[in-house]
């Protein structure tokens, strides 16, 4: 089962936070390695999306669909910018 | 609710016996692979099973020791929280009131864990009484790993994220204490008749 | 096309499917014209969702395929022979259907004129579907980047754009290097097998010129691909990947 990646959860992530938050970049609470959100490994065929530090391998993040309403709990990467992704972050 | 599209059905199979599908569930004949993360490839020669927590005394099988145990082949029924159902699903394995014979405690909860992490929580009386194995066949051959081989744990009256891959133990605890997928919103419970998806339902 | 901004809004729309080509044995484009559509960057995706007579819905992503400037939106599906939805999209679809659809969606594999070059895009399999749109639009902006492609599928007969990319090569426009996996002509020019180390090492600009790297498909072949990069020397911040399931690489 191949993993994707944060460019996957775009949608869902737009949706909760009303902006774009792929270019966001943050770091790994367990391991403190720096990642933008669409490099981290994503498992979204489960009940729901599991998002893990591409370094340590541990979850930092969680979504889940309930009901109709998106939940999204990012409580293990930590947002450098609180503010979140800007659309065109130039390379 | 969004209009149909035209000639939509997908990978669903219509039913003969409707009573044996819970509400809002569809069935297929695949077996979807759903994970939450890498799946883990434990030697055998380094995996064992272990009863521990609140227990007078531990106890733990390694992989000979565990196909060594009386097993049963069961044919069940599994029903995934994200809509699917599968009938008719065989299995080999070791019924947990097998595993937890000799095993005193008194308490009533267990945490089942596995290799990469994962965890689910039941109460004592939900794997109990012919209601759960740790299997480790699936349709007459070795469970793959895809699908939670060497073993996992199968407790097919309940939604099936409670039924834990890679399972390697099952924890005795005082409480009921929400695993994995239960702290991220879904049901502690998971009874798929009374369609307990999630917290509050 | 309508150009309102909508902030902070992602909503659902049913757009009609206005017509439907087919680009290989397994994938077809699909011309769409949403009512409420506010442009798109190249590189950017849509959500799809398919609903049954009963209520039962499926939703997948996929990327536009049809440059900002084009003038209409396009997707191009790949149908894989376990799919839910890509089944449907791909052998069922047709022209004056409706799809529900939500985007554009996306703003890390985007690139747009402004950003330079010289870009360097990998594609494997059906990742090459934005790579398209990025195309178009260089091509529209007059972009004056050097723009390199590297594009690995199967055999011939799964290249998706193929007569418009050989087309763009052989104008001189785009450098466009092909690499088949499983099977080629006898007469084949191109490279063969999957692409590794030593095939990136001829293909991709020297880590001094700073190119953009955008790589795309596979989650397998977006790891090789990027890995090897950044073992040449090319800085990991200008890499940007997108990994797609399972595809014909």
């Amino acid at each position: 089962m191949e993993a994707l990646d944060g460019n996957a959860i775009a949608g869902q992530l737009f949706e909760y936070f009303g902006r774009e938050m792929t270019t966001a970049v943050g770091t790994c609470a367990h391991c403190g390695a720096p990642g933008t959100l669409a490099e981290l490994v994503v498992y979204v065929r489960a009940p729901g999306a599991v998002v893990r530090c591409r370094h340590c391998g541990d979850v930092v993040m969680v979504l889940v669909s309930a009901r109709g309403t998106m939940r999204v709990a990012m409580d293990d990467f930590h947002l450098l910018d609180p503010a979140g992704g800007r659309p065109d972050a130039s390379a | 609710m969004s209009p149909a599209s035209r000639g939509f059905f997908g990978r669903r199979r219509p039913v003969a016996d409707p009573a044996r599908v819970p509400p809002g569930q569809y069935v297929t004949d695949d077996f979807p692979v759903l994970s939450a993360g890498p799946t883990p490839h434990t030697p055998l020669d380094e995996w064992s099973f272990t009863i521990h927590g609140a227990v007078e005394e531990p106890v733990s099988w390694p992989w000979e020791e565990f196909l060594a145990l009386p097993s049963e082949t069961v044919t069940v029924d599994i029903h995934c929280v994200t809509k699917w159902s599968k009938l008719d699903t065989a299995w080999k394995g070791v019924s947990v009131d097998v595993l937890l014979q000799g095993v005193e405690t008194s308490v009533d909860y267990v945490t089942a864990w596995s290799d990469g992490g994962y965890t689910t929580n039941l109460s004592l009386e939900e794997v109990t009484g012919g209601k759960a194995w740790v299997a480790y066949e699936y349709g007459g051959e070795p469970l793959e790993p895809e699908h939670g081989g060497p073993a996992r744990l199968l407790v097919p009256h309940l939604y099936f994220w409670k039924s834990a891959k890679w399972v390697r133990g099952l924890t005795l605890t005082p409480d009921d204490e929400p695993g994995f997928w239960e702290t991220y919103g879904y049901h502690n419970h998971g009874d798929p008749w009374l369609e307990q998806r999630y917290q509050g339902d | 096309m309508a150009r309102a901004a909508l902030p902070g809004r992602l909503t659902w729309q049913l757009a009609t499917v206005v017509e439907v080509i087919e680009e290989t044995a397994r994938t077809k484009s699909i011309v769409l014209e949403p009512p409420a559509w506010q442009g798109h960057q190249a590189g950017q995706h849509v959500d799809v969702r398919l609903t049954a007579e009963d209520g039962y819905q499926a939703e997948r992503s996929y990327s536009i395929a049809s440059g900002p400037e084009d003038g209409h939106l396009v997707l191009t599906v790949e149908r894989l022979d376990d799919g839910e939805v890509s089944p449907y999209l791909v052998d069922e679809l047709r022209a004056g259907d409706e799809l529900e659809l939500r985007g554009p969606i996306g703003g890390y594999f985007v690139w747009k004129e402004s950003l330079g070059g010289p870009l360097l895009l990998v594609a494997g399999g059906s990742g090459v579907v934005p790579f398209r749109s990025i195309l178009h639009h260089w091509a529209a902006a007059r972009s004056a980047a050097a723009v390199r492609l590297l594009y690995s599928s199967r055999s011939l007969d799964e290249v998706i754009f193929r007569d418009e990319l050989m087309r763009l090569g052989t104008d001189g426009q785009v450098d466009i290097r092909f690499t088949l996996t499983r099977s080629w002509p006898e007469d084949w020019e191109g490279y063969r097998g999957r692409i590794d180390q030593e095939l990136l090492h001829e293909v991709a600009w020297p880590p001094q010129q700073r190119p953009l790297i955008y790589i795309c498909g596979p989650s397998g072949f977006v790891e090789t691909a990027a890995s090897a990069l950044v073992h040449e020397g090319h800085e990991p911040t200008r890499i940007r990947t997108e990994r797609f399931g399972p595809t014909g690489t």
